[in-house]
């Protein structure tokens, strides 16, 4: 486990959490490759509507998803006060719209609370657990099941 | 540096060698004999077998040893290069590249077809003659005949030992005397060799006397301490004949003067069809020898009739002058004009190219350091374009500093795109040669005289379209031979030449490559074209269609006209695939055909596949490129045009023939609703199925040369839609899949594969 193992040299883990609607969220700051602010994508046809298109970050083609909508809750009217996490997942580069970046978080292991017994299964497919930060509930996002890779597609 | 690294690098030499070797066979073939020709083949064989025995590789060093031996005949004439000898040596070039490949990839080969070109081989560098026609099959025996108590089926083939070697080799077996004048020069110690262990391996040979030659020692404070000076004059008696002492200098032979001759007449070469000069190096008789040397050469005919040891010096000093010039390529052409006499400007041009491009220095990149280097240019000139657009919205007075320095910076990263690409860009040659072996084999096949004639071989395209144009070429340039070339017989009925020529030519025009295939067969038979297209159905039996129509349609699938369906080709996935694997390139194929004289396939490739000439055009305010090479031609629809068919068809007419409108933005779901056709452009395209349609675009905003950028790194592959690219205002826009986009009109429904839905 790569998050056990960053706990032995570091004595916690990181995370960057940011805000989507009225709801927090974070993300393991390793995967997060840079974050920058919205700029118009191009529309890919056939694509689902979480997916708002592509644009170009330096040479490369980059998907954006929008975080809100993945989740099923409301879709993004995105302006420029939106941010784009760009994040590595797999051997994917893609973008994440979010309505801002909150906070940078250093957690222990012990911090983290299982995934609170619900009846989405949707839900719990994407969290990894909740944190409780100064009153606020976080909940940490495990991103290789909001972005599927290519075995699991083809499964 | 692991032996794997070394090996591999040996093996990408080979490749050059093995390219280097059939190019310089093939000018002999065409009647070149410039002695640097036959060097540079003699050179390639030997290189290869020296790498391979490095390696251990003992197929590889046995075969090009005999290989080596018969080229050292043709080098020293002892064996003129005539067709039937080259044929034989073409085909022993085809089976070193066969060893090199097998022991590449661990594959096998032929083991019967390398053994008996080892006898064919042998036999030529006995002296036998190879049979007039060259029949591979039968050549082996007959030259096996002479040697006694070998029954038909067990010829054995002859082991690649040395001492068997000379075994067959005729003046072998009494002892005989040779003056052996030995002078290294300083690369042969820079290369780590010893002239005291060549001397030992030598005295192994037989009874050895040596004389050093002291003279050119100078004195101490002007010596060269890394500088060659002395030179040995040996006197060897051995009952081993003049190739086991050469054999010593083997690995040495480049870097030092040998002259090797026999100690007055004694018995010798009595097997040898020239009379046996002492040779002082072998390069010098082809000069003296070469039939126009004779008239015009003033020094060395003068020379020639004189006492033979003079001749020997003399030719060994034009000998070394050659080597010399071969190594360092130093020197004028001029030179090896003076020295080489004969022939003299052809020679000395081939020279002095050579010579240049030997002197070149190269180095080997990884191929993905290029394409990162070009991924990057490409960036620079997207952001160059950005600023400059950027610099023009925001400063509207112009200050002309900043726009002079814009200007400078575009035409530098212009200037610097292109050498880049360059970098990429390679010669055609390579392919070129493979198509020779693959005309040589089909010939053999079908029993047909074919001489592959090529041009523009230094041609450079980009490297990614070489070797995806492999496939194609091989596949035309065997249609060509088998159905496009008469046998033998219909030719000379026909009152052609009985060998068929196949001409392969690639040349730049308008910033693209150019490829030509041309025989000089029956052309098509538009007859048997048109009923076979009845027959199957592709066109009514009342069409009418032009010839070049009628040509055309061998490009359609499951089209063949060959009566029976033969190994080479004619099982009807021939023309189809290789059109669609042109226009995969974003190329485009072309036929014309006169009946009687052949036909000829153009191809037009983009240079390279890196950037595309498109067309930017506007779909519901999205704005999408259209590959140029799709589109036949643009027009604006006018309301008369457009016809409804059925209940959401929609037909345009243009010279009154109908063609079905493709609404673009509706197919990609851009719309809910269909545009109105007046109110936009049509772009009549040209698919695989080779249909024609209309598209449908709101507007075209102009045509630009865009850099394609994959989607399918960082998303998925989206149906409808082959790349992406970035435009000069930094935004990504899509190039359209017009092939895929064509197919959903026809009602094959792009399928929205969507990856990222999965995880609901």
């Amino acid at each position: 486990m790569t998050y056990a193992a960053k706990n032995l040299t570091t004595g916690g883990r990181e995370l960057i959490a940011f805000r989507v609607g009225d709801q927090e969220f974070c993300v393991n700051i390793m995967s997060v490759r840079e974050i920058r602010g919205w700029t118009p994508a191009t529309p890919m046809p056939h694509a689902p509507p979480y997916v708002l298109g592509v644009i170009n970050l330096r040479g490369a083609v980059l998907p954006i998803i929008d975080f809100s909508a993945r989740l099923g809750m409301k879709p993004a009217e995105p302006t420029v006060r939106h941010v784009i996490i760009v994040a590595q997942v797999n051997t994917r580069v893609v973008g994440l719209l979010v309505d801002a970046v909150s906070d940078i978080l250093t957690v222990a292991d012990s911090d983290i609370q299982p995934t609170p017994e619900i009846a989405s299964d949707f839900e719990r497919s994407f969290a990894r657990g909740v944190l409780a930060i100064q009153g606020r509930m976080i909940c940490l996002v495990e991103l290789d099941s909001v972005f599927p890779n290519e075995e699991r597609e083809a499964a | 540096m692991d032996m794997n690294e070394i090996k591999e690098i040996f093996f990408q030499e080979c490749e050059e060698q093995l390219a280097e070797l059939e190019s310089g066979l093939l000018k002999l073939n065409d009647g070149d004999r410039d002695p640097e020709t036959v060097n540079a083949v003699f050179r390639a064989v030997h290189s290869i077998k020296g790498g391979a025995g490095a390696f251990g590789l003992d197929d590889l060093v046995s075969f090009a040893h005999v290989f080596e031996t018969t080229l050292d005949c043709v080098r020293s004439n002892r064996l003129e290069p005539t067709q039937d000898v080259l044929k034989v040596m073409l085909r022993s070039a085809d089976v070193l590249a066969d060893l090199t490949n097998a022991a590449r990839d661990g594959g096998s080969v032929d083991g019967a077809r390398s053994r008996q070109l080892i006898t064919e081989l042998e036999a030529l560098a006995n002296g036998e003659l190879p049979q007039p026609a060259a029949e591979a099959v039968k050549a082996a025996p007959v030259a096996e005949a002479p040697r006694p108590a070998v029954n038909e089926e067990g010829f054995q083939p002859v082991a690649f030992s040395f001492d068997e070697f000379e075994a067959s080799e005729p003046p072998t077996i009494e002892p005989s005397t040779f003056e052996i004048v030995f002078k290294p020069k300083s690369e042969l110690y820079s290369k780590g060799n010893d002239a005291t262990l060549l001397l030992r391996d030598l005295s192994r040979l037989g009874e050895m006397s040596i004389h050093c030659d002291m003279d050119e020692l100078p004195a101490l404070d002007r010596m060269n301490p890394e500088a060659a000076y002395f030179s040995w004059k040996i006197s060897l008696k051995t009952d081993k004949g003049e190739d086991a002492i050469r054999a010593v200098f083997e690995f040495a032979e480049w870097d030092c003067e040998l002259d090797v001759a026999l100690a007055g007449d004694a018995s010798a070469g009595a097997g040898e069809e020239l009379p046996m000069q002492p040779v002082p190096f072998d390069l010098s008789l082809l000069d003296e020898e070469a039939p126009a040397a004779v008239a015009e050469d003033e020094d060395q005919s003068a020379e020639q009739p004189r006492d033979l040891n003079d001749a020997a010096v003399s030719a060994a000093a034009t000998a070394s002058n050659i080597l010399q010039m071969a190594q360092t390529a130093a020197r004028a052409p001029a030179e090896t004009a003076k020295t080489a006499g004969p022939a003299p400007v052809t020679a000395a041009q081939a020279a002095g190219q050579q010579g240049a491009s030997a002197a070149t220095p190269t180095i080997r990149v990884d191929l993905d350091r290029v394409d990162r280097l070009i991924n990057l240019v490409g960036e620079l000139v997207i952001n160059q374009a950005m600023l400059s657009q950027s610099v023009i919205e925001n400063d509207t007075n112009g200050t002309s500093s900043i726009n002079m320095g814009l200007e400078e910076l575009q035409q530098l990263t212009r200037e610097i795109q292109d050498s880049v690409m360059a970098i990429r860009a390679q010669p055609v040659k390579p392919v070129f040669q493979r198509m020779s072996r693959i005309v040589r084999e089909i010939a053999d096949m079908t029993g047909k005289s074919v001489r592959l004639v090529t041009e523009g071989e230094n041609t450079e395209v980009d490297k990614t379209v070489i070797d995806k144009l492999a496939e194609p070429l091989t596949h035309m340039i065997r249609n060509a031979v088998d159905h496009g070339l008469e046998t033998p017989e219909k030719r000379v009925a026909a009152g052609k030449n009985p060998e068929g020529t196949v001409r392969l030519t690639a040349k730049h025009r308008s910033g693209r490559i150019v490829i030509e295939l041309a025989d000089d067969g029956a052309g098509i038979n538009r007859e048997k074209v048109r009923q076979k297209a009845i027959d199957n159905d592709l066109i009514a039996a009342d069409a009418n269609l032009s010839d070049e129509e009628t040509d055309n349609l061998i490009f359609h699938a499951g089209f063949s006209t060959a009566d029976k369906i033969s190994d080479i080709s004619g099982r009807g996935v021939g023309m189809d695939v290789v059109k669609r694997s042109i226009q995969a390139l974003g190329g485009r194929i072309n036929i014309s055909s006169r009946p009687g004289q052949g036909s000829i396939f153009t191809m037009s490739l983009p240079l390279t596949l890196a950037v595309l000439d498109g067309m930017v055009v506007t779909v519901a305010n999205q704005t999408l490129v259209v590959p140029l090479t799709a589109i036949v031609e643009t027009l604006q629809p006018e309301a008369s045009a457009i016809h409804s068919f059925g209940a959401s068809q929609r037909l345009i007419s243009i010279r009154n023939s109908f063609c079905p409108l493709v609404d673009v933005g509706r197919i990609l779901n851009f719309r809910a609703t269909q545009a109105n056709p007046v109110e936009g452009v049509a772009l009549l395209v040209e698919s695989e199925g080779g249909g024609q349609r209309a598209l449908m675009v709101d507007a075209i905003q102009g045509q630009r040369q865009v850099v394609i950028k994959s989607l399918e790194a960082n998303y998925t592959h989206v149906p409808g839609i082959a790349a992406a690219t970035i435009l000069g205002d930094g935004r990504v826009a899509l190039i359209l899949d017009v092939d895929a986009i064509v197919a959903a009109s026809r009602g094959q429904s792009l399928k929205p594969e969507m990856t990222l839905a999965a995880a609901g």
